[in-house]
């Protein structure tokens, strides 16, 4: 092996190895600081599809996602904030734990509005026809992505070592952590 | 800030002097026992040897101990066992003191710990004297309070040092405590279990009121929010409604009805924000409210943007909460 052969092999091994731990922090990490201000970038708006809105409505249009929940998918504090907030806003009031009651199941792999986290943003900010609130500037843009991890986590979307364990409180159904991935198919039951 | 008394050893009603008459007995058996200890060490240390390095090595006790040592031995295990045996009577006997504080025409209050504060329900006889505050505890002097203890999320532990001891507040299980204060005055309480990033920012009050100061408190605490009559407080008052606030917070007589962070609906008439964190001006709210994750990080409170004038009418809405 050559200096130069063995220099470029320490190198990539350094590499590999920063690389590994890298991702090990961003998975773990829990960033306790406000995400920055987004509200002087422009961004294209789009109109509320729900008048049903906590406390009381605003008519404002909401802003379309920037990104596509980049930093949240693959970080397991995100994903067991949006957990908790899954718990606390009563999203099971409607979807349960999962199996769907008066709204749609959102462990199965049926998606009526998309799959992708910038879908599935919009969905919460907008709000859908017959029943899904509109939850734009009632919540913050980070609390919905956390949200957005959370829910695709419940059909198995993201790494196994990301998603949930077991719940501190009374859960119905397996671990998010332990479930399959559901391939998601477009259009509803 | 709020001026609060947080000392384990001034007392200012039963229960806490009885914890320190038990603290005293042990400061002072242990103080005997660890000098008794040195003594002997030093006086072991300062005997005249009897052997200087050329004496060979006296391997003959090793068969048979000195019956000397061996009796100093078996009086310093009985002394030991016989003060340990005391130390845990004197506990007994202070829990029995602790039980039999009288409960007679108590106080009702229910305390839920959250992270990172704290849920404060007065459970009056008839429901509809009921009402709910946050991090400030009121109470009557000499009046004794049954406090029910539950908790949220995690194990946290409810302590005000100069009125009583501490005691765990566990998720699914219900414990209580009793107390009265027999001066009044402002007692500072502190979470005593270590329960996530802001444990050590998880304060309270206990505020101790003669007893008609008390009940005006409490009838007022009572009443619903006033409703704003300026036009700056009704803008704060309608973004309240129309944003985060109120996926959180509840404000009695408002749309207003989340029960996630700290009822709000007299927050005006409290000494401090956020558990004890900050003290309750106009200044420090809107820190607060701006981003709170600068003052206690971790906390769940988001950051609520908002431009200077709607800010401005927000913590004015606020203010008039009294």
């Amino acid at each position: 092996m050559t200096a130069t052969a063995a220099s470029t092999a320490r190198i990539a091994a350094l590499a590999l190895s920063s690389a590994l731990a890298l991702c090990a922090c961003e998975r773990e990490m829990r960033r306790f600081e406000t995400p920055p201000d987004n509200r002087s970038s422009a961004r294209p708006e789009t109109p509320r599809t729900s008048t049903l809105q906590p406390a009381e409505a605003r008519s404002d249009a909401v802003r379309m996602p920037a990104g596509n929940g980049e930093g949240y998918e693959g970080n397991a504090y995100n994903v067991a904030q949006g957990k908790r907030l899954y718990r606390w806003y009563n999203c099971g009031g409607c979807h349960a734990q999962g199996g769907g009651g008066m709204g749609p199941a959102l462990i199965d792999d049926q998606w009526r509005y998309g799959s992708e986290p910038a879908q599935i943003f919009s969905t919460i900010m907008q709000g859908r026809p017959n029943g899904m609130p509109s939850f734009g500037g009632h919540l913050s843009e980070d609390q919905v992505w956390q949200l957005t991890a959370y829910v695709r986590s419940m059909s198995g979307q993201l790494r196994k070592d990301v998603a949930p364990g077991r719940a501190d409180s009374l859960q119905a159904n397996e671990p998010e952590a332990a479930r399959d991935r559901e391939p998601p198919r477009p259009g509803a039951k | 800030m709020m001026e609060a008394l947080h000392d384990v050893l001034a007392p200012f009603g039963p229960q806490a002097a009885h914890v320190r008459e038990l603290w005293l007995l042990t400061l002072a058996v242990c103080t005997v026992v660890f000098a008794a200890v040195l003594a002997a060490l030093l006086f072991a240390l300062l005997r005249a040897p009897r052997a200087n390095a050329q004496s060979p090595p006296g391997l003959s006790d090793l068969g048979r101990p000195e019956p000397g040592k061996r009796r100093s031995v078996i009086a310093a295990v009985a002394a030991s066992t016989l003060l340990l045996l005391a130390l845990i009577a004197a506990s007994i006997f202070t829990d029995r003191a602790l039980a039999r504080l009288s409960t007679e025409g108590a106080l009702r209050l229910e305390v839920t710990a959250h992270q990172w504060w704290w849920e404060v329900r007065y459970v009056e006889p008839n429901v509809a004297d009921s009402f709910i505050t946050a991090n400030e505890i009121h109470v009557p002097t000499g009046r004794p309070v049954i406090v029910t203890l539950k908790a949220d999320d995690v194990i946290h532990s409810f302590w005000v040092p100069s009125l009583a001891g501490k005691k765990d507040l566990l998720p699914g299980r219900t414990t209580t405590m009793n107390f009265r204060a027999d001066r009044d005055g402002v007692y500072r309480g502190q979470c005593a279990e270590f329960c996530g990033s802001q444990h050590a920012l998880m304060a309270f009050f206990v505020v101790a009121d003669p007893p008609e100061r008390y009940a005006a408190w409490a009838a007022a605490q009572r009443r619903t929010a006033s409703e704003p009559t300026e036009s700056q407080p009704m803008r704060g008052r309608e973004i309240f409604m129309r944003s985060s606030c109120a996926m959180c917070h509840a404000i009695d007589g408002t749309t207003a009805q989340a029960v996630r962070g700290p009822n709000l609906t007299h927050v005006a008439s409290r000494g401090t924000l956020a558990a004890g964190a900050l003290a309750n001006t106009p200044e420090d709210l809107k820190r607060w409210i701006a981003d709170p994750q600068q003052i206690k990080p971790g906390t769940y409170m988001p950051a609520t943007r908002l431009a200077p004038e709607e800010m401005d009418a927000l913590v004015g809405y606020l203010q008039t909460l009294r």
